[in-house]
């Protein structure tokens, strides 16, 4: 009764290949590019789309807007100064890589990071977390038309971004944890504030459900499209929601434990749709799943100990000849780091593993043909990808 | 589909009697407790170390001269100046900041036309958030830059005091990497040190496990570094930048460290004379202690001929009559002198200038004469029977040569410096061998926290058992025929008189009685100037007792220096300071006159 599928008929069917035979001296294609200014593209990186009509036929990915050469400044900063600028390579979830830093810097010098510690990095990245799908819930929604769920989710992650303030001092930025440890416990009365936080979510969560989960016009915007293959998971590197949206339940929260994961009760959901749907509805049940993780941590956390052991002299600290690759599981994926020494005051290199970067350059190019214009901007927040993370 | 997908979005009017959610006001948000925001520097507290500077990863801070702010004993007279346009707000400054002055206020907004207003000083350009409460500090104590000293291995009391063997076994090369580490080279010792070593890169030598590269370093501005390694007494460690939230770093032990990880026979290759012609001029030095063989070092290193004439039968001067073994072995001083001879100095010991040469004819004989004939002679307190007394450093020279000395089984020192310390411990070292037990007393005017003597050798001497009676005066020295049998002391109840001079005041009620068979006088020594003879002594420039010299060590007399204690003191690197400053002045006047000759 209520259907509101688009009539595709009248385009050109694709080839035996699944191309379409672009020429563009026949008039009957357009070059039009998406980005890299544009609300429905998280961050700046830019699609070159070929349409025919309304229909896309080929999408050329760009990236490099955004290119600060981090890596190659990690090179150049000794082991504490790296510690600022890490966190700069993921916007809006920079925990992962202060931890992923951190951890593999401890591992190859050999340092221990107090129980405390470990405890306030959990609840930071989950966190983190929250204020990461915070952004894909608004962002899906909006580039679906939906605006007023973007407002109430960059209202509640703003609330959350207090509570990031309050206790790590900076509310984008944090650069809270330290290698060693965190800087400081939590201030007094954190988890009262926090709760109230959490309530409030769960109420705009519940409102958001409503709009999204529950609405015809979300449901057929998403429904069946963008469907990633579950046989082009280990082709593509695909991890975390998207992955998990195609009915692999991979997390590397519960694969390889990590902090104190192993003392916490969660479940990883997955959807068998694999489709823009799915992947909305698993990071849906994955924020409520970060919540009940919030309130755990909170109740389960020792009150009192350390939160940062002694660091040998930073101002000339040398970390044998090593290399190790720290993970963890991101809102996106899995995030890694890789960090190789060599015995001097400067890291020999850092690799950052963005899920970012196979999810939207490779995977988008191989999704977007034969999508309509308007699913373009849809399809791409679905995957839910941060370019400065891919332009380390 | 169904229906209630339809109409369920409808469900978001709810919302539209709610107020909105956004700040009205950003100004008047006030940032977290914790909220990294504009810096503030406590000026008083700050010591300009730059350690601020040196983290910085985005070169923000400058360390700059501060109207207000003058260098001064640990204290570079710089303060941070941050670049906000570089700024990350990190924090990392304050993380590391050695004493805990710079933190970060609440404060985060701040409009100004002008780009040049977001580059000031934080606590000398005042801002309104300088006496802000809130903001961000680091949580307890610095935890980036070691805080504790690396242990050392050290003879116990009970086995030390039976013995003359070195006390401090001295750092392992593994323990004083570790020591090293927690240096954060602001250089503030290098002020401070009076022969301005280059502390900070011979520690970062050690640091690099480069002992041999140390070693070079060390020579370079002190011929004395195995002696200052054990017995300096460490002006450097007092204004050391890790001192304010931790233990100041074991300079000295680490400068030890150097010199005992090199093997001897490689400080020859290590140190050699540089290659530069002999000028064919020479140089008399009386007296072969810190001040005159530093001296002679660097002459003889300049291509001069250099000859010092020595009273005693050994070089070394008070570092080997004065010092006792325990604290400085012999062997150590004998392989530092060997390396100066190693420049082709000269040493000639039992030469008492006055004696068996004159002055007169090294003035004839030497292009020019450096004085540094130590202070050898005590002084006395003249209370009645102190003829009776003993002079601490007579007593202290006559043990290092082998003399026999009377060991009485109580013995009272009177004074409260390292001198007063020596001849206590020394005195309690043959005690304990002679009888078994130790019977000292000190006795000094000073209450015991304004003791002169370094700390540690005031608590090691009470270790070994010597008592110290603070605060005491001696009134006599109490005699029985020709035998002394004790000490009478007076409580002191003050030292000085209103215009600072010295007249100490006593409360006589307050006596006591130190019974001892002998009493040792260690209050201070002086010069046995008797070597110059009586005219040269009248045509000298006198300034309260001691020789007048120009800010370069030179005397009223044109041919003669002098250097050491016999004109400043008070310790082994005062010494080498002086000699390093007179080898210059001399040098410089050879080059003159050779210019001349030309």
């Amino acid at each position: 009764m209520f259907s509101f599928k688009p009539d595709r008929s009248q385009y050109p069917a694709p080839g035996p290949d699944g191309k379409l035979e672009v020429d563009l001296e026949t008039g009957k294609y357009l070059k039009l590019w998406h980005g890299p200014n544009h609300p429905g593209i998280t961050g700046n990186m830019s699609v070159e789309l070929t349409v025919c009509g309304d229909e896309v036929v080929e999408g050329k990915t760009h990236v490099g807007y955004l290119h600060r050469g981090f890596e190659k400044l990690m090179e150049r900063r000794t082991f504490i100064q790296v510690f600022p600028i890490v966190c700069r390579v993921c916007v809006p979830e920079p925990d992962f890589n202060e931890y992923c830093y951190a951890a593999a810097v401890e591992e190859l010098a050999g340092i221990e990071v107090p129980e405390m510690a470990s405890w306030i990095r959990t609840l930071i990245l989950e966190m983190g977390r929250f204020n990461s799908y915070m952004m894909a819930m608004g962002g899906i929604s909006g580039a679906l038309g939906l605006g007023v769920v973007g407002q109430w989710m960059t209202y509640v992650r703003d609330i959350m971004l207090d509570r990031f303030e309050e206790l790590t001092g900076a509310r984008i930025y944090h650069m809270f944890i330290l290698p060693g440890g965190v800087r400081a416990h939590l201030p007094e009365g954190f988890e009262a504030r926090m709760e109230e936080v959490l309530q409030t979510a769960e109420r705009y969560l519940a409102d958001a459900e409503n709009l999204m989960f529950k609405s015809s016009v979300f449901k057929t915007r998403t429904q069946g499209v963008g469907v990633i293959d579950p046989a082009l998971f280990e082709r593509f590197g695909v991890t975390g929601p998207n992955a998990r949206a195609g009915g692999v339940a991979k997390d590397v929260r519960k694969d390889s434990p990590y902090l104190v994961y192993d003392q916490l009760e969660f479940t990883v959901h997955t959807e068998e749709a694999s489709d823009i749907y799915a992947r909305t509805l698993v990071r849906y049940k994955d924020l409520l799943e970060t919540i009940q993780l919030i309130r755990q941590i909170l109740r389960k956390m020792p009150k009192e100990g350390e939160v940062m052991t002694n660091l040998p002299n930073v101002l000339h600290w040398k970390i044998p000849r090593g290399e190790t690759y720290i993970k963890g599981e991101s809102s996106r994926g899995e995030y890694g780091y890789y960090l190789v020494t060599d015995g001097t005051g400067y890291p020999r290199r850092v690799n950052v593993r963005g899920p970012s970067y196979t999810h939207a350059m490779a995977l988008l190019e191989h999704l977007i043909p034969g999508t309509n214009i308007s699913d373009v901007a849809a399809l791409m927040v679905s995957l839910h990808t941060y370019p400065p993370e891919i332009e380390r | 589909m169904s229906l209630r997908d339809v109409l369920s979005p409808f469900t978001a009017w709810k919302h539209v009697i709610d107020d909105p959610v956004t700040i009205k006001d950003p100004f008047n948000r006030p940032g977290a407790d914790r909220y990294r925001g504009f810096h503030q520097n406590d000026m008083d507290k700050c010591i300009g170390c730059g350690s601020c500077e040196e983290i910085c990863q985005n070169a923000a801070i400058d360390m700059v001269p501060v109207e207000g702010q003058h260098a001064g004993p640990g204290d570079s007279g710089l303060r941070p100046m941050i670049d906000y346009g570089r700024c990350c707000w990190c924090a990392l400054c304050v993380d590391v900041c050695m004493t805990g002055s710079l933190t970060m206020s609440n404060e985060y907004t701040w409009v100004d036309s002008d780009p040049d207003a977001f580059r000031f000083v934080p606590g000398a350009d005042g801002k309104s958030w300088d006496l802000d409460v809130k903001g961000y500090q680091r949580e307890d104590v610095r935890r980036l830059t070691g805080t504790t000293r690396a242990p050392m291995g050290e003879m116990p009391a009970e086995e030390r005091i039976g013995n003359f063997c070195e006390i401090v076994d001295g750092f392992t090369p593994e323990q004083a990497v570790i020591e090293a580490d927690r240096c954060v080279e602001c250089g503030l010792c290098v002020a401070t040190c009076p022969a301005h070593m280059d502390i900070p890169d011979y520690i970062a030598k050690v640091r690099d496990g480069d002992f041999e590269g140390g070693l070079r370093l060390l020579y370079e501005t002190n011929p004395f570094s195995q002696a200052c390694g054990r017995i300096c007494t460490h002006k450097c460690e007092t204004t050391c930048a890790a001192m304010h939230e931790g233990d100041t770093i074991a300079i000295r032990w680490l400068k030890r460290a150097i010199t005992d990880s090199v093997p001897r026979e490689r400080y020859f290759d290590l140190i050699r004379k540089p290659d530069v012609p002999e000028t064919g001029q020479k140089i008399a030095i009386i007296g072969a202690g810190p001040a005159g063989l530093t001296t002679a070092y660097d002459l003889a290193r300049a291509g001069h001929k250099v000859v010092v004439f020595e009273a005693l039968d050994k070089p070394g001067g008070m570092m080997r009559y004065g010092i006792p073994e325990y604290r400085l072995p012999y062997d150590v001083l004998d392989h530092e002198i060997s390396v100066i001879e190693a420049m082709g100095v000269e040493i000639r010991c039992n030469m008492r200038v006055g004696k068996e040469i004159s002055i007169d004819q090294l003035k004839t004989a030497y292009d020019a004469v450096v004085l540094s004939i130590g202070l050898h002679q005590g002084r006395s307190t003249r209370v009645p029977g102190s003829e009776k007394a003993e002079a601490a450093i007579d007593l202290l020279r006559r043990i290092t040569a082998g003399e026999e000395v009377p060991v009485p089984e109580q013995v009272a020192v009177i004074g409260g410096g390292n001198v007063a310390m020596d001849i206590a411990r020394s005195m309690a070292r043959l005690q304990k061998i002679i009888y078994g037990t130790v019977g000292v007393t000190v006795t000094a005017l000073e209450e015991l926290d304004r003791f002169l003597a370094d700390r540690e050798e005031i608590e090691e001497a009470q270790e070994e058992g010597c008592v110290i009676y603070p605060a005491r005066g001696p009134q006599e020295i109490t005699v029985a025929g020709d035998t002394v049998t004790g000490l009478r002391t007076w409580k002191v109840k003050a030292i000085f008189d209103e215009e600072g001079r010295f007249a100490p005041k006593y409360d006589e009620t307050d006596e006591m009685i130190h019974p001892a068979g002998m009493v040792v006088e260690a209050i201070g020594q002086m010069s046995d100037i008797s070597l110059l003879g009586a005219d040269l002594t009248e045509q000298l420039e006198w300034n309260r007792g001691r020789i007048m010299i120009d800010s370069e060590g030179q005397t009223s007399e044109p041919w003669l220096w002098a250097a050491g204690d016999v004109t400043s003191g008070p310790d082994v690197i005062h010494a080498v300071a002086d000699g390093h400053r007179v080898a210059r002045s001399v040098g410089k006047m050879l080059a003159a006159k050779r210019e001349k000759l030309q």
